[in-house]
């Protein structure tokens, strides 16, 4: 049975690829009706999750007496209320939303404030954790690039000379980026080709 | 076929074919890999020798990462991880718990930790609710694994996935708990923040080495020594489309 997943998987992998880079009808075909399933199959998945989350996770914990069972009781009301409300109203629907975005939204925004703090925080305590040059590099250049963006320098794109050295520095953050995307993108490349010849699995079946 | 899409095609075509040869045992045997030593994944395996010894849990979280984007395969790093920490700490009473901000990822991850435990003969012990959704948008998936960093039982926390400005939340909540978080994510943003916030950080293409160092598979060895060849390959053509560019020839 594992042998007929790895087979089902591969073949499957290895068309939309194929679609991907020959213009064959046959192929295409083939293709569109496979990415839609695993569409399907997704938000299909996302469901059974949910309904783990709620059952096999914040009611269990209702049953067992957990010490954190609070927070599941807020958690399945929550759900209830959403569940009946997008039944009753249609997703969709303006009621449904205000009613959703009413209370995401606030929640959302005080966590923002808090990631700020955070943030702040751990950019104070930086040369703390990492003692070394690498550490010492990348503080220096946060500060730096904090005060060539804050707009305290506008008055060089009046010097012709200093407005082209900044304007070189601005480059240097992004060509950092593309270093390192040029590495996830190999990195990205290699896991996808061994999950699509099947040296790597993350399913059994 | 457009010339960009054979181009494609071939580099697909290459790294499958180097993958499979490097993974060669005679090839392994005639050339082995010389491999550089990355700290943090040094430090995680030591964490994770630790928490086997002293009876503590292992928590890998995944990020809310989408299947059909990109971003999926730093997830699919982490499920390999997760895989072989299963296998690594299987003679734990604890075994690894396992979060994510996304459907199938929870499946996927509930299937590698029960491939683990019928590998490892330890299927007695496996709960299915060790691999689970937390939340589906970014900040509800980071509260609820949150909640599970705070578990006292956890003092292992491996984020590998698609995490962006939510990590500060996830990687300040172990640090507050103090105890070993390796963090990685493909995100530009992600990084920064892990960066900022955490000890032990696994930078760019370092992510993509986590199951070869934690010796998973020759495969994961293969691939990082593709990579290196494509690396060349990429960076000698930047340069020679500099030099011609700075000669006027492009």
């Amino acid at each position: 049975m594992k042998i007929v997943n790895i087979v089902i998987a591969i073949a499957a992998g290895l068309i939309v690829l194929l679609g991907y880079f020959f213009n064959s009808p046959g192929l295409h075909e083939l293709r569109s009706p496979l990415l839609d399933w695993a569409v399907t199959l997704s938000g299909i998945a996302g469901l059974v999750a949910i309904l783990n989350l709620v059952f096999g996770v914040h009611l269990k914990r209702l049953r067992e007496n957990h010490p954190k069972k609070g927070f599941s009781v807020v958690i399945l009301i929550s759900f209830a209320v959403t569940l009946i409300a997008g039944v009753f109203l249609s997703p969709a629907s303006e009621g449904f939303q205000k009613l959703v975005t009413r209370v995401q939204v606030p929640i959302e925004s005080s966590l923002m404030a808090v990631l700020a703090i955070t943030l702040v925080l751990a950019a104070l305590k930086i040369l703390q954790r990492h003692r070394n040059w690498m550490g010492f590099v990348f503080f220096l250049s946060v500060i730096f690039f904090l005060v060539l963006n804050s707009g305290v320098l506008a008055f060089t794109s009046e010097i012709p000379f200093l407005r082209d050295i900044l304007s070189g520095l601005h480059q240097i953050p992004v060509a950092g980026a593309r270093g390192i995307l040029l590495g996830i993108a190999l990195g990205s490349l290699a896991t996808g080709i061994r999950v699509l010849i099947g040296t790597d699995r993350p399913y059994n079946g | 076929m457009t010339a960009e899409r054979m181009l494609g095609f071939v580099v697909v075509l290459f790294t499958a074919a180097g993958i499979g040869f490097f993974s060669l045992k005679q090839i392994r045997a005639q050339f082995p890999a010389l491999i550089r030593k990355i700290p943090p994944i040094a430090r995680l395996k030591r964490a994770i020798g630790l928490s086997v010894e002293d009876g503590s849990r292992v928590h890998v979280s995944l990020g809310s990462p989408g299947l059909t984007e990109p971003a999926s395969t730093s997830a699919l790093v982490g499920l390999s991880t997760l895989h072989r920490v299963g296998q690594l700490s299987s003679t734990s009473d604890q075994p690894p718990v396992c979060t994510s901000g996304e459907g199938i990822f929870a499946l996927l991850s509930k299937d590698v930790l029960r491939g683990v435990a019928v590998e490892t003969n330890t299927y007695e012990s496996y709960d299915p609710d060790q691999g689970w959704l937390t939340g589906i948008t970014p900040f509800s998936y980071a509260l609820g694994a949150m909640e599970v960093i705070s578990d006292p039982i956890v003092k292992t926390n491996i984020l590998v996935g698609n995490f962006g400005a939510e990590a500060a939340l996830l990687s300040s909540a172990a640090e507050r708990r103090q105890t070993f978080t390796l963090a990685a994510s493909h995100s530009l943003v992600g990084q920064a923040i892990f960066l900022a916030t955490s000890r032990d950080v696994l930078l760019g293409e370092e992510l993509y080495a986590l199951p070869a160092y934690l010796n998973y598979r020759p495969a994961h060895l293969a691939s990082l020594r593709v990579q290196d060849i494509l690396r060349f390959i990429v960076g000698a053509a930047l340069l020679a489309g500099t030099l011609l560019r700075a000669l006027g020839v492009l």
